[in-house]
Parts: C-alpha cells; sequence; structure tokens
C-alpha cells in the first residue's frame, strides 16, 4: 500500500515542518520583542542582580538564532541552569523555568494537563454524540416539526458565547435549583464518580457550542448527501430509507464531518479556556490566563508551544483519518 | 468558538461558480425574499445604530460610562446598588454596576461600539490578508503556492485563543486595547478564507471565460481584476458574514478573560466577569450583557445564513427532497474524462473496458 | 399480458409539465427506445415507471403497469418489491451512481439481499457471478474493489451487473452509454444485447443518441416535449419517418458514411505544428498527453482531430492555440514560431456554460477581444458587435442580455461571435457541439461551414464524434493515447482505414440502420476475436 503509506509519510513530514516553523514563529514573537526580555522574563520583583543572572541563563549576549538553537536543544535534549550554587537540570523536552513560580514550566503544565485532558476528551464525547446525533436527526425529519425545533435549538446553541452558557447553567443549576454543587476538582484517581459529577456543568458547557455547530454541518452534510446520484441508485432497488440513510448517506456524511473533529480540538482548547476560568479548574487554561495576567513570559511561551503542539496533532490526525475514511483522498 | 467548522460550513458553498447570476440584483431579490434574515438585518442596523449613537444617547440620559458614583453603591455590603433591581431609576435608566457605581446603560451603549467596532475591523483584516494571500497562492507559480500554503496552513494550526491570550500579554498596557485586540485577532485568523479563497480562484482560474480572455488578448492584471475578483465576492462575503459572529465571540471571551478590552473602557465581554456573583442583587448585571451578545451574534448568523442563501440558491435547494443531481447529459462525457483522464491514460486504458 | 403499460401519463414539477399525456406498452421480452432531445421528458417517464417521483411534490397522473403492479397505486412496500427484483434500472453516470465508500460486490450483495433474503455468502457469491457475466475479468478480486478503482467502462457494466443480480423481467436503461467513450459504447450495447439473447429481459431504453436506439431496439418512441411525436417499429420510423420533427432529428443525426462537399483549401499554410510534446505531472508519475504530434493546417480547410477520452485531443488544441506550453516541439503560425496566445489563432469552447463570463452581458463578452486590441471608440464597438450577433444568427438587441438568458445553442453561437471578434486566420474549436442536441449541433455545424466560406477561415475541429468530424472536415487526424495513428483526406480515412484502432473506432459508431447495425456488431465481434 506504498499509495498510503506515501501519504502518511507526507503527513508526517508535513507535521514536524509545521511544529518547527511555529516554534520558530512563537520563539521570535516572544523573544526577539523589544524591551527588556530578561526584566520580562523574571518578573516585577526581581532586583536587578537577579534579572543579571536571569539574562546569564538565557544566554541573552548570544544572537537570536543562536537562541533558538540553544531552545531547540534544550526542547530535545534537556538543559542545565546553572545558578551561581547549584546546577538545575531540566529533561528533555525542557521548556524553560519560570522565575516567577520558581519551577520548571514542565513540571506546571503536566501538573495542570491531566485537568484540562478531561474536561476536553470528556466534552468531545460528549459533542460528538450529541452534535452528530441532532445533526442527523434534523437531516433525516427534514420539513417536519422536530426539525424546526432542532434547527432553532442549535442555532441559539451556536450564537452563545460559552461562557454566557456556562454562567447560565451555574447560576440556574447550582445557584437556583441545587441540583448540583459548585464544581470543584476532582481528580479521577481519587474518586471517579465525584470525578465526573464536578465535571459534568464544564463539559455541558463546553460541548454544547460544540455540539451546536456539529449538528449544523452534520445536517447541511446529510441534507447534501441525500441529494446525491447513489442515494437514488437505492432507493431505485427497493432499499429501505432506513437503511439509506443510515448506511449510505450517514457514511458519506460523516466522513468530512468526523475528520473535522479532531481540526475542532484547537478551538474547543479555547473553549477550554473560558471553561476553566468561569468554574475554576486548575487547568492549562485557568494557569495560562493567570501567567498573562502576571506576565511570566517562560510560562506563556511553555504553554503556547504545548497546546499548539496538541493542535497540529490533532489536524494531522484529522487529516489521517479523512484519508482512511475516504481513500480517494489519498489519490491527490 | 468553532472557526474550523466554520470554515467547512462556508468552504462547502462558495467554490462552485453560480451560472446565470445578474449579479446584485439577483442577490437583493433573493434576500428579500427570506423573512428570518431580513428581520436579522434590521436587529444589527438597530445595534449598529445604537453603537453610533452611544454619545447621542448618553448625552440624553445624562450620564457617562467611565465616571464612578460611589454613593450609589453600599459598600458596607461589598458594593451591592443601591435600590430596587440595582438601582433603576429615572437618572440611571438600567441601573448601575455593583462596587464601581458606574452607569449600566452607558457602559452597555459604549459596549456596543467596541464589540461591533473590534469585530467589524477585524474582520475586514482577516479577508485583506486572506484575498491577498490566496490569490497570490493560486496565481503563483509552483514554489509559490507551496510556500504560501504552507504559511497558511500554519495559520489555520494556530488556536486563536491561546495565540490572543499569549500576545495579548506582552504588549505593554500603553498600546490601546481595543486596537491591539482588533490587530491581534486580524492577524491571527485569516487562515481559513485564504484557503477558500484560492481554492475558488483555482476552479475559476480553470474556467474557460478566463481562457478566452487570454486569447482576446489581455494581460494576467486585468484577467485578475475583470474576471477572477468578481466570482470572488461571493465566497468572500459568505465567509465574512460568519466571521463577524465569531469575532465578536472571541473579543466578548477575551475581555471576559480580562485580557482583552480592559476597564474603564466598556465591553460587553468584560462586564460579564463578575457578573455571577451579583447575579441576585442586579439581574440586570448578568442579563444584558449576556443578552446584547447573544442577540447580536444570533442576528448576525441568521443574516449570514440568508446572505448566503442567497448568493447560492443551491444551498437553499438542499432543503427540499429530490431523487438527484441532473446533468448536462454529454458534458459528462468529457469531464468525466477530463476527471478521469490522467488516471486512465497513466493506468494505460484497456479498450476492453 | 403486456410487461409495461402506461396510459396517459402526466408529470408535473411545479408549472413545468415535463410528460404530457403519454401512452405505450411493452410486450414481455420486447425492447423499446424512448428517443427525444433534452427537456422531452423521456428520463421522467423512465424515472416514473419505478415510482421514483414519489415524495418529491412532483404530480404524476395517469397510469402506469409495470410487471402487474400498478404504479400509482401501490403501497410503499409493494413498489420497493417491485424496484430491483421485477424491474431494475441502469443510469447514466455510473460514477456517481454507485456508492463512493462501498465495494462493489458488497452493494450489489445488499441490494440482492433486500429482494431475497439469502445469507451473505450467497449474496456475495451472486456478486462475482453477475459481475462475471457482464464481462469483468477476475471478478471475485475487482468485486472487493470500489468504484473509484474501475474504468468508466467497467463501472456501466457494474452498473449493469447489479441490476441484473435479481433477475428482473424490465431492465430500464436511462442514457446507459452516454457518459462513455464510442468503443466502450458499443461495447455495452453489445452486452445487453447478449444479455436480453440470453434471459428474455425486456429492455426500455432512453436515450438522445438515434443511433443507440438503432442498435438495441425493436420499437421506438420519438419524444418532445412530453409527447410521443411517432412510434413504431425501429426500421419504419428510421427508414420512413411519418411525422416532421422525426425527419428534422433525424436529418440532423451527423452519418460517418456521408462524403462531405468539396474543400476549398489553399496551398498556404497558416499554422504548423511541429513534434508537439506535453508532460503532466512530474518524477515516476509523469505522462505524456500529446507525444510527437505534427500537423500542417491550410487556409480555408478543416482538419478533424478525433479521438477518444485520454487521446490528448484537448491537450493538443490548447497548445495549438497557446494556452498551454508545450514541453517540447513548436507551434507556428505564418511561418514565425509563436509562444503564447496569439489573436489571429481563436478557440470555440465546449461547454457553453463556462464558456461566457455570467456577469457580463453576451455584447460585452463579444466586445472583449475589440477593447483588448485598443479599441475604444463606443459606437464602432457596439457597431461591430451586433455585425458579429446578426452573423452567427442572433439580434442585435441581444447585446445587453446576460448569457443565462440564452440556450446552450445560443451560447455556442456568441463563442463564435467573440472568436471572430479578433479576425482570426484559424478558429481551433474544441467539442464546440457536445454538449448540444442534435438539431442544435447541425445548426452550429451549418454556421461554422458558412463562415469558413465567407471569411476563408482555417478551422480545426477536435471532437469525439467521428460522424460530426466526418460531417465538417476536410482532413481529418484519428488520436490515440497523445499519437497520431492515423490521418489523411477524410473520406480516406473513413472509407478506407489502414490502422486497426481506426477500423475499430469505425466499427463501433451506431448506425441508423437496423441491418447496417447488426453488421456492425458482427464486424465487432470480429475485431475483438482477432
Amino acid at each position: 500500500m506504498s499509495g498510503f503509506g506515501g501519504f502518511l509519510l507526507r503527513r508526517a513530514v508535513g507535521t514536524v515542518v509545521t511544529l518547527l516553523a511555529i516554534s520558530v514563529i512563537v520563539y521570535v514573537v516572544f523573544y526577539a520583542t523589544p524591551g527588556n526580555v530578561a526584566q520580562i522574563t523574571c518578573g516585577p520583583r526581581c532586583s536587578p542582580e537577579q534579572v543579571h543572572q536571569v539574562a546569564q541563563q538565557l544566554k541573552l549576549d548570544d544572537p537570536l538564532y543562536l537562541r533558538y538553537w540553544h531552545f531547540l536543544e534544550g526542547l530535545i535534549a534537556g538543559q542545565d541552569y546553572s545558578t551561581g550554587t547549584s546546577v538545575e537540570h531540566c529533561s528533555a523536552p525542557c521548556l524553560g523555568l519560570s522565575y516567577q513560580s520558581d519551577r520548571q514550566v514542565m513540571d506546571i503544565i503536566l501538573t495542570k494537563l491531566p485537568v484540562s485532558l478531561s474536561l476536553v476528551l470528556g466534552a468531545m464525547v460528549l459533542w460528538l454524540v450529541l452534535g452528530v446525533g441532532t445533526g442527523v436527526l434534523s437531516a433525516w425529519r427534514r420539513g417536519r416539526f422536530t426539525e424546526r425545533v432542532l434547527t432553532a435549538l442549535t442555532l441559539a446553541g451556536w450564537a452563545t458565547p460559552v461562557f454566557v452558557i456556562g454562567l447560565v447553567l451555574m447560576i440556574v443549576v447550582c445557584g437556583e435549583l441545587q441540583l448540583l454543587p459548585f464544581p470543584q476538582y476532582v481528580k479521577f484517581t481519587d474518586d471517579p464518580e465525584q470525578w465526573a459529577w464536578n465535571l459534568l456543568l464544564p463539559w455541558l458547557s463546553l460541548a454544547l457550542i460544540e455540539a451546536a455547530a456539529f449538528a449544523r454541518l452534520t445536517r447541511a452534510s446529510m441534507l447534501e448527501t441525500l441529494a446525491e446520484d447513489h442515494i437514488r441508485t437505492f432507493r431505485a432497488y427497493g432499499v429501505a430509507e432506513r437503511t439509506i440513510v443510515g448506511r449510505h448517506a450517514l457514511r458519506g456524511a460523516l466522513a468530512p464531518v468526523i475528520a473535522l473533529n479532531a481540526n475542532n480540538v484547537g478551538s474547543a482548547i479555547g473553549g477550554a479556556v473560558l471553561t476553566e476560568t468561569l468554574f475554576g479548574l486548575p487547568g492549562i487554561g485557568q494557569e495560562l490566563v493567570h501567567a498573562v495576567n502576571v506576565v511570566d513570559l517562560p510560562v506563556v511561551v511553555g504553554m503556547v508551544l504545548v497546546i499548539g503542539f496538541f493542535v497540529v496533532l490533532a489536524n494531522a490526525v484529522a487529516d489521517v483519518l479523512y484519508a482512511v475514511a475516504d481513500r480517494r483522498v489519498v489519490l491527490t | 468558538m468553532s472557526e474550523a467548522l466554520v470554515a467547512a460550513e462556508a468552504a462547502g458553498t462558495g467554490v462552485e461558480p453560480v451560472p446565470g447570476a445578474s449579479g446584485a440584483r439577483q442577490f437583493w431579490r433573493r434576500l428579500r425574499v427570506q423573512r428570518a434574515a431580513l428581520v436579522a438585518a434590521a436587529v444589527v442596523a438597530l445595534l449598529v445604530l445604537v453603537a453610533l449613537a452611544a454619545p447621542l444617547l448618553t448625552a440624553i440620559e445624562g450620564q457617562d460610562p467611565t465616571t464612578y458614583h460611589p454613593s450609589l453603591v453600599d459598600s458596607a455590603r461589598g458594593g451591592v446598588p443601591i435600590g430596587s433591581l440595582g438601582g433603576i431609576g429615572g437618572d440611571h435608566w438600567l441601573g448601575v454596576e455593583p462596587q464601581t457605581g458606574r452607569d449600566l446603560f452607558a457602559r452597555l451603549v459604549y459596549g456596543a461600539r467596541v464589540s461591533l467596532g473590534v469585530a467589524l475591523a477585524a474582520t475586514v483584516i482577516q479577508v485583506f490578508v486572506g484575498v491577498v494571500m490566496g490569490i497570490a497562492s493560486a496565481l503563483g507559480r509552483g514554489w509559490v503556492d507551496q510556500l504560501l500554503s504552507r504559511i497558511t496552513d500554519i495559520f489555520v494550526a494556530m488556536p486563536l485563543m491561546i495565540m490572543s491570550l499569549a500576545l495579548l500579554a506582552i504588549v505593554p498596557s500603553s498600546f490601546p486595547r481595543p486596537v491591539l485586540v482588533t490587530l491581534v485577532i486580524g492577524f491571527i485568523a485569516w487562515g481559513n478564507i485564504a484557503k477558500i479563497v484560492r481554492a475558488q480562484t483555482l476552479t475559476l482560474k480553470g474556467l474557460d471565460y478566463v481562457s478566452a480572455a487570454r486569447l482576446s488578448g489581455w494581460g494576467a492584471w486585468r484577467i485578475a481584476r475583470r474576471e477572477l475578483l468578481p466570482g470572488l465576492a461571493a465566497p468572500v462575503i459568505t465567509y465574512a458574514a460568519i466571521l463577524m459572529p465569531v469575532n465578536i465571540s472571541i473579543e466578548a471571551a477575551l475581555s471576559f478573560l480580562g485580557v482583552g478590552v480592559k476597564p474603564p473602557t466598556p465591553s460587553w465581554g468584560q462586564m460579564l466577569t463578575a457578573a455571577d456573583v451579583w447575579y441576585q442583587a442586579a439581574p440586570q448585571y448578568l442579563l444584558l450583557p449576556a443578552g446584547a451578545l447573544f442577540v447580536t451574534v444570533l442576528a448576525l448568523t441568521v443574516l449570514g445564513d440568508g446572505v448566503r442563501t442567497a448568493l447560492d440558491p443551491r444551498a437553499a435547494s438542499r432543503l427540499s427532497v429530490g431523487t438527484g443531481r441532473r446533468r448536462e447529459a454529454r458534458a459528462g462525457k468529457e469531464s468525466e474524462a477530463k476527471a478521469g483522464k490522467e488516471n486512465e491514460a497513466r493506468a494505460g486504458k484497456e479498450n476492453t473496458a | 399480458m403486456s410487461l409495461v403499460q402506461v396510459t396517459d401519463l402526466t408529470v408535473e414539477f411545479g408549472d413545468l409539465r415535463a410528460v404530457d399525456g403519454l401512452s405505450f406498452q411493452l410486450a414481455p421480452g420486447a425492447a423499446v427506445a424512448l428517443v427525444g432531445e433534452s427537456g422531452s421528458g423521456k428520463s421522467t417517464v423512465a424515472s416514473a415507471l419505478l415510482g421514483l417521483h414519489r415524495g418529491t411534490g412532483a404530480r404524476v397522473g395517469g397510469s402506469i403497469e409495470v410487471a402487474g403492479v400498478d404504479v400509482q397505486e401501490a403501497a410503499d412496500e409493494e413498489l420497493r418489491r417491485l424496484r430491483g427484483a421485477k424491474a431494475a434500472m441502469v443510469f447514466q453516470d455510473p460514477l456517481s451512481s454507485l456508492d463512493p465508500y462501498y465495494a462493489i460486490g458488497d452493494q450489489i450483495a445488499e441490494v440482492h439481499r433486500v429482494h431475497t433474503r439469502v445469507p451473505r455468502r450467497a449474496a456475495r457469491a451472486r456478486a462475482v457471478e453477475v459481475l462475471d457475466r457482464v464481462g469483468i475479468p477476475d471478478a471475485a478480486r475487482r468485486s472487493r474493489s470500489r468504484p473509484h478503482e474501475f474504468s468508466g467502462g467497467m463501472r456501466q457494466r457494474a452498473l449493469i451487473a447489479m441490476a441484473l443480480a435479481c433477475e428482473p423481467e424490465l431492465l430500464i436503461a436511462d442514457e446507459p452509454t452516454t457518459a462513455l467513450d464510442v468503443t466502450v459504447q458499443a461495447q455495452i450495447l453489445d452486452l445487453l444485447h447478449t444479455l436480453r439473447e440470453e434471459t428474455g429481459m425486456g429492455l426500455l431504453l432512453v436515450t438522445h443518441d438515434v443511433g443507440v436506439a438503432a442498435e438495441s431496439v425493436d420499437e421506438v418512441l420519438v419524444m418532445r416535449h412530453g409527447r410521443v411525436v411517432e412510434h413504431g417499429p425501429v426500421g419504419a420510423v428510421l427508414g420512413s419517418p411519418a411525422q416532421s420533427y422525426t425527419r428534422e432529428l433525424l436529418g440532423a443525426v451527423p452519418r460517418v458514411d456521408m462524403a462531405r462537399a468539396p474543400s476549398q483549401a489553399s496551398e498556404e499554410v497558416v499554422l504548423e505544428a511541429t513534434a508537439l510534446r506535453r508532460e503532466f505531472g512530474r518524477g515516476k508519475r509523469a505522462f505524456a498527453a500529446v507525444d510527437d504530434v505534427s500537423l500542417t493546417i491550410h487556409r480555408g480547410e478543416t482538419v478533424g482531430i478525433v479521438g477518444e477520452s485520454g487521446s490528448g485531443k484537448t491537450t493538443l488544441g490548447r497548445m495549438l492555440v497557446g494556452l498551454l506550453e508545450p514541453t517540447a516541439g513548436e507551434v507556428r503560425h505564418e511561418g514565425h514560431a509563436r509562444a503564447g496566445v496569439n489573436p489571429a489563432v481563436q478557440m470555440v469552447f465546449q461547454d457553453p456554460v463556462s464558456s461566457l463570463n455570467p456577469r457580463r452581458s453576451v455584447g460585452e463578452s463579444i466586445a472583449d477581444p475589440l477593447r483588448a486590441r485598443g479599441e475604444r471608440d463606443e459606437k464602432q464597438i457596439r457597431g461591430r458587435v451586433t455585425e458579429l450577433l446578426e452573423r452567427v444568427g442572433l439580434e442585435g438587441a441581444h447585446y445587453d442580455r446576460y448569457p443565462h438568458e440564452f440556450s446552450g445553442g445560443q451560447r455556442q453561437r456568441v463563442g463564435i461571435a467573440r472568436a471572430l471578434a479578433a479576425d482570426p486566420r484559424v478558429i481551433v474549436c474544441d467539442e464546440p457541439v457536445s454538449a448540444l442536441d442534435v438539431t442544435t449541433q447541425a445548426q452550429v455545424v451549418a454556421l461554422l461551414g458558412e463562415l469558413q466560406r465567407e471569411l476563408g477561415l482555417a478551422l480545426v475541429f477536435v471532437a469525439h464524434d467521428l460522424a460530426v468530424v466526418r460531417q465538417v472536415s476536410d482532413r481529418v487526424a484519428v488520436m490515440r493515447r497523445g499519437r497520431i495513428v492515423e490521418s489523411g483526406p477524410a473520406d480516406e480515412v473513413y472509407d478506407n482505414p489502414q490502422d486497426p484502432y481506426t477500423k475499430q473506432l469505425l466499427a463501433a459508431v451506431p448506425a441508423l440502420d437496423p441491418q447496417v447495425a447488426a453488421r456492425r456488431r458482427a464486424a465487432r465481434r470480429e475485431l475483438t476475436a482477432a
């Protein structure tokens, strides 16, 4: 299957190139900006000696490309930071040190990652099921009352910003109706049931928007597929309508939609930032907002890179999924 | 916000050329028929009016969005507005903001300026950059196309929210915030529209009437201007109509996080930052900006749908049940030949097919 | 008892009456063709036989009885039982008519199981059986391939196999060969003929191509505007048509064995192509669409370039005009080597839809070459365009109308006017009439002939339809896989072909006379056996 293998190889190479390019852009944008990089990195409360030390560690005297090269080296092989008295080893992939919180950036990220992953992955399941289900249903029942209601609902869901839905949910469900307590994150390893209950509202608020968008897309895709010639063929052979929709139309309509889902992870991450902030979940998004507010540069850069990595990966997965679903793509 | 899905939605409609459109007149006629879109257009027009007339409206009320009125809030109780329903009265038509006592109506109305203005400006930037990149990519030689497409892909992959957050962090506060937010959104999220423009330009490039223009003796510039750009109008407008509500939501989200438009400049998203805390005492503090956002995004989305249907009626005909697309009987032969030509000639087409 | 009995059928889509009081019947095992131009309603009739208009909003009146089932009154369940099991339909475009995501064998098996409830394994075996029956080599393996992995002709065979799977009494074929090359078309028609002989199936063939009808059926119904104009045994209707429309239709059909009026070519060479070659793709996937083609075109003559899809004729046409750069070789115009476009060499395009800018009026499109030349005087421009419009058979008042207000044939005329506006010496016509109805075809071809005589133009006529090319050309070149396999004066090439491929092409052309058709079929069988 050299065709498909070749395709995978090309996509893999493309992904690596994209990641590299992003890392260059990010590095240049953040570390080449005017202003005292060392000052910003160290933070507002640093003394001049500390700033000087930071400047040394970051080798700010070196030209930009050399600094980027060090950065890349650190990413792949780890780096050692000398703090005058001791040497701190930052193992690969090394994203630098956060001077303001006195920890390694990768450390910070790894602590917060499980929360965000729980949020995003759980929401993804929800929005796939809800969104695709709604979309298929509204295409199947087009013209009838059910469809109109669903269309109106999805429109409303699509139009409401994520945090507004979250706010409303929180106020209504936790405040007024008191169905659930205000969410607090519980680790999955500690108590799976509580983990799920607490994440329910955040999952819903994140998922509803994406579900609405998915429903719209699925519906449009289904309608388009249902109008195609091969559907007509199977009708002309007496295949039951249910089979036509479920087996033939669905496959054709879903191929682009499902592949797009992985693509969508990127924008969902944005929504996750909002949801975490709103519900006070200690995830990457909330940490990023905090870092932005105190201007902790290494953390900000590190997070952007990590998140960018996931997004690019998700895009690549989407491409591959699409090719698997629709072999014709491989020929191009 | 699901920019990727938005892109896919728009991309699905714009790529085929619509034959038989005598342009603007047909478009308006088709738009006028859709009542939902007309209502939405009216709402949008109203919002724009409110935004433009903000100074006038607040002058009538006699307030402004930034003055603190500490006397109107009860600092003993944490800043709750005095008076029923958050201090609604003749002086302050919609009450005051908790803690600061700023006039809510004024903030709301000026907030419309920010939301609409930022979103519009960002959309303009995205369209401009996207169109330039898309056309350059489609018309350029092989390596130019490769390079520009690669760059476009990178920008498509960049998560808007994250990058915006990060960028907004490092720029000093002396730079005017709304402008900054506009620039950030505009210059990061143009990728999808570039892809659409590129795809459409490639399609148009291959059309016979463009070849005919070449045969007439016209140069490349003239052809690009007279034949290609008009063909791009439809998909670009369609996509821009979808971009608007998305950009409004993004700006609101950034302001909500405290990173976008910062006080004292009002923004609807910013007003929601702590709204849940004050819900009991001053419900309108939550409901008004949330409602405003909802209505704005909804109206723009419905209008966008209407615009898309008006530009490409086949998108609407998807709603009617049919037994299949009709095709030009003989054109099918040659077009299948063209499409399959490369593969078949390569496979060494046997005549015992 | 008839297999099909249709009485006073009417089908309306909104305001449009596609079928207006049609009646006919089909005896078991018989073959009938519905012949008509586009818009005649023939496909609508075919779809109505299976009740495919149900639920689409179309209004169907009259009575339709197929294999004993009253299609109008039948319950949904009964209708489903009819479709595929008693009457099966084969559609026009096999690529889009099959599900691209599933293997062909699976699709056939699925259809089989709808009607017979056999276990999956048996259904798949049946699929392989019918695929083999329609002549697909290595059927067991191919049954696991997806539609896009098949060539056009094989896909159509697969569609026919699907129709055979449930052993229907009636086969309805809606333009089954329109999307295929002429040699492949002949094979498919031969296949249908053989299958009918073997199974005794009835056949309802819907086609715009009169020759295709002559080959395959016993009885013909000529349709126009939703009504039957004439019907009867195929030999009678085609040999001595009673109605004027039928006569007009038949008169417009180009014949491959008709000699042409003597040419008016002069010795002067207007366009010369030497060793042209054009490659596409890179590296391992590179292939030559045109390979070592040389042509000379003289003033006042028409050179026909005929070939099937993939022969490279369109690529050659574009190189002659300068729209495409040759990878090797050169094109000389009146002695000068010219790279790129040249107003003296113009083109008329195939697709009437995409050849005119939909946002400009036709007058403006025609005026384009004038403006490009630098002409600024509006009155001059308008005058010249009006002159051209009238010359091609339209009216000066059409200047300000838009392309969508015209029919396909009229749009082609506009395209010709635009080509003339540049005062060319050579016009390359790339399939100029393939997208048109037969009667319109004849008109446009006649127009081109008139213009050539009047203006002393040289024409290069690129087409796949052998009969049309015969009608217009003085000299002919036959292309296959990028090369010219045979060339010479039209009469010689057509009446006395040397190359085996040319012979194969000519043997594949459908004939209007059933006896000639039978002879050609025998000849085809010989050629494939050889």
